[in-house]
């Protein structure tokens, strides 16, 4: 796997450039990894370690301290479905159980396929228009089983 | 019949709002003029002061006020941080402006910088808001090439730099010393105060945390003066407030009143439209998760902060969470805390031991395993509510002690009707 300097030099210049001191560009090259390779590879966390002059060990727990930053790789359409209390009352359990009915597999696995997975998320802060849910961080609000089911239809056919 | 005041929405749905140009067109950036051209720091400071703008955070602390708690004289650069990490369930109000009126929280940033002499402001925005994100960069460099963002502004020596940081999913960092910390590029892990972030925030530099909202009403305040801004609302719920709106209600939403104008019930009728079904209320949590839920026979209270922390609850986030009967209380009550487990930041004992103690528990009385000592158990385990670094253990703590109080009833019937289970068994055929 090339490395985030060979990849995109540029981009590792312009983040180390924003910040008054260079440790605050972890989370920034973290992003930067994760839409690189697709989630955060342990070379990553290294390299990221090696750009900050820091250990890969800080590096490590700072990209798991935070649950957005995927350590193995997800699927093509990465399904994160609100549970908390706004969209509960409002039905995301049948939301989340008519996605995994359709896609043949629970929350926190992914398909065989490698095109779906799927995860239960804290609050998505779209409370006033639950349930709602994200695919590749994109928001869908004020669902239905059904309209959930056209989506992933819409998304199977692509 | 409540009616809704709109100084932060009301604009909303203005053509082309999410450029400098749509925002100028409707009057934007006019108080930054104003102030730049016009006011000293110190007399924008003495209108935010007069306005009585509280901290549209939860905490509720005076803006003006905490403005000037900062160290001017260290030398050291000043920093802004706007709070952008909206992470309470049940509140989506920020997300609002930032989707919709995203120049506005720039100019209430400009202004707030030009106040406190900062020259560099962050934004730290949750890292779920993909899209508000995208939306807050994009505006930030419409305004930089239109020159309200960048050096020497509207020719008045003042230069001012703003950026979004992007946070990645911690709840915690929503509390203003995590939220620091996670800016330094750390694990999101909040500190003791003092020193407050005033004196050593941001690289140890004097730093201001302001919340979303708070910021963009800024602008509003400064053009039209701080006493006309104190003279809505009540005494000590000055000025308008974003309220969400969510749960069992007809028309869920984010509504701008007048605290003090109407009743929470009036409020959930006239703007929520009700209940659907016609089915009736059960609960109410009336400033999102963290604090403590009401009962349907107390939503004839004021609407305002001190009416509502008169009976025991509070505003807040401004998140009002509506329950109807069909809701089972111990379930939700679970759900609440297994949230507050997962977001522990695990730094503390009490919040990272006495969470999963939470959850353990109600698990236990909804698995047909629970004891009415347990009650008793959660509220002991609740006398520790102030013993963490910050109040994420306290907002975990407030709304189980609450749901214990309000629908103790429910509690106690759920483990009565409780079928004997393999361990209960087992305890049974131990004692005989």
């Amino acid at each position: 796997m090339p490395s985030l300097r060979e990849t995109c030099p540029a981009k590792v210049e312009e983040i180390l450039r924003r910040f008054p001191q260079k440790p605050s560009a972890a989370i920034p090259l973290l992003y930067l990894a994760w839409e690189t390779y697709g989630y955060i590879s342990e070379e990553a966390m290294i390299e990221t370690a090696d750009i900050l002059g820091t250990t890969p060990a800080t590096i490590q727990g700072i990209a798991t301290f935070y649950t957005m930053f995927p350590m193995n790789k997800r699927g093509k359409y990465h399904i994160e479905i609100c549970q908390n209390i706004s969209c509960h009352l409002v039905g995301a359990q049948d939301l989340t159980k008519r996605i995994e009915n359709k896609l043949g597999i629970r929350c926190g696995e992914c398909t065989g396929d490698g095109r779906f997975s799927l995860a239960k998320a804290e609050c998505l802060a779209g409370c006033s228009w639950g349930p709602c849910l994200h695919i590749n961080g994109k928001e869908y609000l004020q669902l239905t089983p059904e309209k959930a089911a056209e989506i992933l239809d819409s998304l199977l056919r692509l | 019949m409540g009616t809704e005041t709109r100084v932060l929405l009301e604009h909303l749905g203005a053509p082309n709002l999410l450029r400098a140009a749509g925002y100028r067109a409707k009057g934007g950036y006019s108080a930054l003029e104003k102030a730049l051209q016009s006011m000293t720091p110190a007399a924008v400071t003495d209108e935010v002061k007069k306005s009585q703008l509280k901290g549209r955070g939860g905490a509720g602390f005076p803006t003006g006020m905490k403005w000037d708690f900062l160290d001017r004289e260290s030398g050291k650069p000043i920093y802004l941080c706007c709070n952008a990490d909206e992470s309470e369930p049940g509140a989506c109000k920020d997300r609002i402006i930032i989707h919709e009126n995203p120049h506005l929280l720039l100019e209430g940033i400009l202004i707030a910088c030009y106040a406190i002499g900062s020259r560099n402001a962050f934004i730290y925005i949750r890292g779920e808001f993909h899209r508000g994100a995208e939306i807050l960069l994009s505006a930030i460099e419409d305004a930089r090439n239109n020159g309200w963002i960048g050096e020497n502004i509207l020719n008045s020596g003042f230069s001012c730099y703003i950026q979004v940081y992007r946070g990645a999913g911690a709840y915690v960092c929503g509390e203003e010393t995590g939220l620091l910390t996670s800016l330094e590029g750390k694990r999101g892990y909040p500190k003791n105060k003092p020193p407050f972030p005033a004196i050593a925030g941001l690289y140890g530099c004097p730093t201001i945390i302001n919340n979303v909202e708070t910021l963009s009403a800024i602008p509003a305040i400064v053009n039209q003066g701080g006493e006309w801004y104190a003279s809505m609302g009540t005494e000590k719920s000055a000025g308008t407030r974003l309220l969400c709106l969510s749960g069992h209600v007809n028309k869920p939403g984010v509504y701008e009143v007048v605290l003090g104008t109407m009743t929470l019930r009036e409020f959930i009728e006239d703007f929520g439209g009700g209940v659907p079904g016609g089915r009736s209320i059960k609960g109410v949590i009336p400033g999102g998760s963290s604090m403590p839920v009401l009962r349907e026979e107390q939503l004839d209270v004021r609407l305002s902060f001190e009416d509502i922390q008169a009976i025991g609850s509070s505003l807040g986030a401004g998140a009002i969470i509506v329950m109807d009967e069909t809701v089972d209380m111990v379930e939700i009550c679970l759900l609440l805390a297994k949230f507050y487990e997962h977001e522990s930041c695990g730094q503390c004992t009490p919040c990272r031991e006495g969470t999963r103690w939470f959850a353990q528990i109600l698990e236990g009385i909804l698995q047909g395993e629970g004891r009415e000592e347990d009650l008793e158990l959660m509220l002991d385990i609740c006398r520790s509510e102030y013993t963490s670094i910050c109040p994420l253990w306290s907002a975990a703590v407030w709304p189980v002690r609450a749901f214990i109080k309000q629908f103790r009833e429910e509690f106690i019937q759920k483990i009565k009707e409780a079928k004997p289970s393999a361990k209960n068994v087992r305890e049974l055929a131990k004692a005989q």
